[in-house]
């Protein structure tokens, strides 16, 4: 059978499963409106550590190791571990492979590596002798920083489109064995590039991204917008989810109250201070792997579309002026 | 530019949350304000100590310089700014902000690599086309009327 | 009155700064450097001297005052010493201030941690 097109939707085949899941958040995550659907929370951002990068390792490591006891696993039961998060060289994720031992793949999609590594993940339990998979996305308030914009302590003032890096971790353990989620298609992102060029504003320069690889999911699974409970964009913010619905309507699609996003949901604006939202590939990982997973469980939801977003720029890329390219991976996700 | 940047760069502008603008600059004027009224204070103190105004100018910014390099140290000055924006950056106090924040910040990347390379990321510019400037003016001056 | 003047002339360049921030969408670093080139120039056509004169710290305390310190340092320079002080005079004038920084910084990373 020839392929309708190679950037459409891949239906799995085999049952994949969703076994257990494992959220850890700093403080201010902590606060939050979803405070407590997190499996922990740190009561700092981690000053123990010689420095905020082992902390954010430690971050993720707890992730894994919450998701793996709740799913009965040990860490020799799983074949694969896969993820990413935003630093250079992908390090928080690489670096905590030097204690887990497992074969590991470092993604990067930006703030999109957690529904990246859901996806392939998904696939590859689905499609090859990986029995049990594991999957992250992590991300540091205090590192992206450093990293992306600032020092800490230098004054600056944020303009309303600037999202909030979240301190987070959020991890997945998928299985052949039968689990309360079923991964059941997954739709990969191509890059899209709409020309914003403000790294202060992601929100909206991901809004077509999002909106192409939900529109190309739906198509190609025959899907509409009202046959999910939820439809859940990454990181693209008051901003941005505004944008996705203009882009949307034009198209002819509508949504309605199933369409939420991760970074709105993560922080409460008025008292947290976070003008646009969440970002980073731990917000979506660990709303996911919190509250959302829980509503899959629990029964609340039967079908869930994740929709994670990412900005793929560099320090370097918007220093000389670039435009800022953009993903979003879709897994399509329902439960048992 | 193809159709779909055309579009996003309507559709971002017309939807676009508005700075709060006017809020903004009652802010930067009223901090400000005070930062520069806080180094009147000092210029006047040193005055009375018997100097000229010439003679306190170089003092006044030395204390200036500490009293934004101590606020930035002890975590405030970062919130400052975050409510007085240029309020907060313009004044000399926030030139030391600028400088002592980097030099915190890397501490972890060592002291010399670190703490040594990093304290001019963000005032080095200012230095580097503050010197430039009054190089090309002095000098335009120098050849025009003689005295620089 | 001085006081009310540095009040006043400081808060209003301040005002500017942020203004062309939020307007023209610069970068604060575009604007400090904006800022301080305009006091050099100011300084060069005797402008801001007067300004000085008249606004205290009001003036020299925003960064065109930095600018315009280190034109001031060339001018004595190069009375004193000729042409060589154009290459001198900036830094002699502004060394103070930026002595201060950078000890403070150091003095700074060594004392304290940075706070989320």
């Amino acid at each position: 059978m020839a392929k309708e097109r190679s950037s459409s939707a891949t239906l799995l085949p085999q049952g994949v499963y969703i076994v257990s899941t494992g959220s850890v958040v700093g403080p201010k995550e902590g606060e939050g409106p979803l405070g407590t659907a997190f499996d922990r929370v740190w009561p700092d951002e981690g000053k123990r550590f010689s420095s905020y990068e082992k902390a954010e390792q430690q971050l993720l490591n707890e992730a894994y190791e919450v998701a793996l006891e709740k799913s009965g696993f040990d860490w020799s039961d799983i074949d694969l571990v896969l993820g990413g998060d935003l630093l250079d060289q992908t390090i928080s994720t690489n670096f905590t492979g030097r204690q887990h031992q497992r074969p590991l793949l470092g993604l990067f999609a930006a703030c999109a590596t957690f529904t990246e590594a859901l996806g392939l993940g998904s696939m590859l339990v689905s499609g090859s002798n990986a029995r049990d998979v594991i999957v992250s996305a992590s991300s540091h308030h205090l590192t992206a920083e450093r990293q992306f914009r600032f020092p800490l302590e230098l004054g600056y003032q944020r303009p309303p489109t600037a999202a909030w890096t979240a301190t987070a971790a959020g991890a997945a353990v998928l299985s052949k064995d039968a689990g309360p989620i079923q991964v059941r298609a997954v739709t990969f992102g191509r890059v899209i590039d709409a020309g914003g060029r403000d790294p202060n504003d992601m929100g909206s320069a991901m809004a077509p991204a999002a909106f192409d690889t939900i529109y190309r999911h739906l198509a190609s699974t025959r899907t509409r917008t009202c046959d999910y409970d939820a439809i859940v964009t990454g990181d693209l913010g008051y901003f941005g989810l505004d944008m996705l619905k203009v882009y949307a309507q034009e198209s002819g699609l509508i949504f309605g109250v199933e369409l939420q996003d991760c970074g709105r949901l993560l922080y409460d604006p008025t008292t947290q201070d976070t003008h646009n939202g969440g970002s980073g590939p731990g917000c979506s990982a660990c709303v996911f792997a919190g509250p959302l997973a829980n509503r899959l469980v629990r029964g609340d939801w039967g079908r869930l579309l994740l929709v994670a977003t990412g900005a793929l720029f560099s320090p370097t890329t918007y220093q000389q002026g670039e435009t800022i390219p953009c993903i979003a991976h879709a897994v399509e996700l329902v439960a048992v | 530019m193809g159709l779909q940047q055309t579009r996003y760069q309507q559709l971002s502008k017309e939807k676009m949350p508005k700075r709060p603008v006017l809020r903004n600059l009652l802010w930067a004027f009223m901090i400000g304000g005070a930062i520069c009224l806080a180094g009147q204070f000092v210029q006047l103190f040193f005055m009375h100590q018997g100097m000229s105004v010439k003679e306190a100018a170089s003092p006044t910014t030395v204390v200036m310089v500490g009293i934004g390099a101590v606020l930035t140290g002890a975590g405030l000055y970062d919130r400052l700014v975050k409510r007085a924006g240029m309020g907060g950056t313009l004044p000399i106090t926030g030139f030391a902000n600028a400088m002592v924040a980097p030099a915190m910040e890397f501490r972890a990347e060592g002291l010399i690599m670190g703490v040594g390379a990093r304290l001019f990321t963000v005032a080095g510019p200012v230095l580097a086309y503050g010197m430039a400037a009054a190089f090309v003016v002095s000098a335009v001056r120098y050849l025009v009327t003689g005295v620089a | 009155m001085s006081f009310v003047w540095a009040f006043v002339v400081g808060g209003l360049l301040c005002v500017l700064a942020q203004l062309i921030l939020d307007l023209a969408r610069l970068t604060p670093g575009q604007v400090l450097v904006l800022f301080v080139v305009a006091g050099a120039l100011m300084g060069g056509l005797g402008v801001y001297g007067a300004f000085v004169q008249f606004a205290g710290a009001g003036a020299t305390v925003p960064l065109p005052g930095f600018g315009y310190t280190m034109v001031e340092g060339i001018g004595e320079a190069v009375k004193q010493k000729g042409p060589m002080g154009l290459f001198t005079g900036s830094l002699t004038a502004s060394a103070g201030g930026i002595k201060a920084a950078v000890l403070f910084g150091l003095a700074a990373s060594l004392i304290f941690k940075p706070k989320a």
